[in-house]
């Protein structure tokens, strides 16, 4: 702050102590010209104004509030660049970038400055990291079958993940269901770290343009056909000859990218898991106007130590019955 | 016994309001005044971008459905607040804002790092119906974002507001020192004609809290 508003803090906020403490002691005399306890001379329907002196308790109130005024500015910042005797901040200020909020962090622990965000922090660390340690080296298919460790994935998954994936972990339309060892992307240890890491990003085009409406009949009826339903025969038959397009994410065989070691997170169409829904009309859509799944990347939301314990829960989920490994 | 001199404003109407004014100005001339000159408050943070044309219009229909009755935007420096949504909100990512959108009240959580947390469909399905993905939440639907169309009409002249409003608030780099260079404002119009209200707004959403980085 320049000089030029932090005098203008200072001296406004002092002068107006100044002035209620002056108003406040001049008018505990009698200004009034009349005797304490006597008639004003105003009267008013009946009411008559007795010159009263302030209430005691209300008059020492207020002094008490501006001795209290006195202290709290010579202790915490509040006078222009005066930073009070405590020297306590609630956080730090003026930050540009994460870098700088992280620096600045770093400089108020060498420096033993009083930021309050820091010390919940601080005090916070102290509790939970060596809870969090305890985990954190620990490998993700040994934490799979530690109740512990799955009770914290539990909570963190309920207030993170829940939203999308469902408090029971089901999923819904668009979001994949976790229990069922169905998995896009992969449901290695390691993989279902990588997605709550980095997110996923799925891109299935439209084909509606390209196919046309009886292009779309023909490949709704193959699709369909390939996890065994009942379709016509002739249409599907139609769509198998174009269904090199969709052999590029989905493979020639339509068994997904994961089958084929491709890290496109193109489902399985032979088997009777639909993310988007798998009536006649759902896939229908699917192929008109395509899909865009989104997984959110979380390590700078959670940090590491967090998903790794995530990680754990989620494995564990499609394989509730094993006890262990 | 001395004179009455209460009485002064005590039968004086006018004296009484200007006395009145000059008492409660004290805490403004103070606590705001000085932050109106302050590098802290009027320089942006490293990473800020001025809205694109869709996420304006749809920071409007932010404002026109009252998403801050029950929204803030707003994370204190608390650890509670810091966990749970993310890095607190710092001045310099607020002065391009016109008018602020902090809010006040949280029926529903805060929203200031809401960008990148959920995926546009999530948002797509949570606007339409908010039930159909939490279970638990009482927030009403606002399904007819999905099916109004905007006209652009309006952008151009928003973004010539927003230039005049954050005159002398750019980036220090910044060339031209405008919000919206003439080529976008004439491209405004266009780029957001025939969208609907819901992908507006999901666009805004998806940009909140994203410049601090």
């Amino acid at each position: 702050m320049s000089s030029f508003w932090s005098t203008w803090i200072i001296v406004l906020t002092i002068a107006c102590i100044v002035f209620c403490a002056v108003i406040l002691t001049w008018n505990l005399k009698n200004h009034v010209g009349v005797k304490e306890g006597e008639s004003t001379g105003h009267d008013f329907d009946g009411i008559e104004e007795i010159n009263n002196p302030l209430p005691k308790w209300w008059t020492y109130m207020f002094y008490a509030t501006l001795i209290w005024s006195v202290y709290y500015f010579a202790a915490y910042p509040g006078l222009g660049n005066y930073k009070g005797f405590l020297n306590w901040t609630s956080s730090n200020q003026g930050i540009k970038n994460l870098a700088e909020s992280k620096a600045a962090v770093e400089q108020n622990k060498l420096e033993g400055k009083n930021v309050q965000l820091d010390r919940e922090y601080a005090a916070a660390n102290e509790t939970y990291a060596k809870e969090f340690a305890k985990y954190t080296n620990r490998d993700i298919m040994d934490l799979a079958y530690d109740p512990e460790a799955l009770k914290i994935g539990q909570r963190l998954f309920l207030q993170n993940c829940a939203q999308c994936h469902g408090s029971d972990a089901r999923g819904q339309r668009g979001y994949p269901n976790l229990t069922d060892d169905d998995w896009l992307y992969g449901g290695t240890p390691d993989k279902i770290k990588e997605t709550l890491l980095y997110g996923r990003k799925a891109a299935m085009p439209g084909w509606g343009d390209a196919l046309g409406e009886q292009g779309i009949k023909e490949m709704t009826a193959y699709v369909l056909s390939l996890s065994g339903r009942k379709v016509n025969d002739k249409e599907a038959a139609a769509g198998k000859t174009k269904f090199g397009m969709c052999a590029a994410c989905h493979g020639a065989d339509g068994k997904g990218s994961l089958a084929h070691n491709l890290p496109f997170g193109a489902p399985n169409l032979t088997d009777n898991v639909w993310l988007y829904g798998g009536s006649h009309g759902a896939v229908e859509e699917t192929l008109v106007k395509g899909r865009n799944g989104q997984m959110p990347a979380f390590k700078e939301i959670l940090g590491e130590e967090k998903i790794h314990i995530i990680s754990a829960y989620v494995y564990r989920l499609s394989r509730p019955e094993e006890s262990s490994k | 016994m001395s004179k009455n001199y209460h009485e002064f404003f005590e039968k004086s109407a006018g004296w009484l309001a200007i006395g009145t004014v000059v008492a409660i100005s004290f805490g403004t001339l103070v606590e705001i005044t000085p932050l109106l000159f302050l590098k802290e408050t009027t320089e942006p943070v490293d990473g800020l971008k001025p809205y694109t044309a869709l996420q304006l219009e749809g920071r409007d229909i932010f404002i026109r459905e009252g998403c801050t009755n029950c929204h803030s935007q707003m994370i204190r420096p608390f650890r509670h607040e810091v966990e749970r949504y993310g890095h607190y909100s710092v001045a310099g990512e607020s002065v391009w804002e016109h008018p602020f959108l902090w809010g006040s009240k949280r029926t529903g959580p805060d929203l200031a790092r809401v960008g990148g947390r959920y995926s546009d469909d999530w948002h797509h399905a949570h606007l339409m119906d908010p039930r159909s993905v939490v279970p638990q939440s009482n927030m009403p639907g606002y399904p007819w974002l999905d099916e109004n169309l905007l006209d652009g009409e309006l952008t151009p002249k928003k973004m010539e507001i927003f230039n005049k409003l954050t005159k002398g608030k750019m980036h220090a780099n910044d060339e031209d020192g405008v919000m919206y260079s003439a080529e976008e404002i004439a491209a405004a119009t266009d780029s957001v004609k025939g969208k609907t209200e819901m992908q507006a707004l999901i666009a805004y959403l998806q940009s909140l809290g994203t410049a601090l980085k």
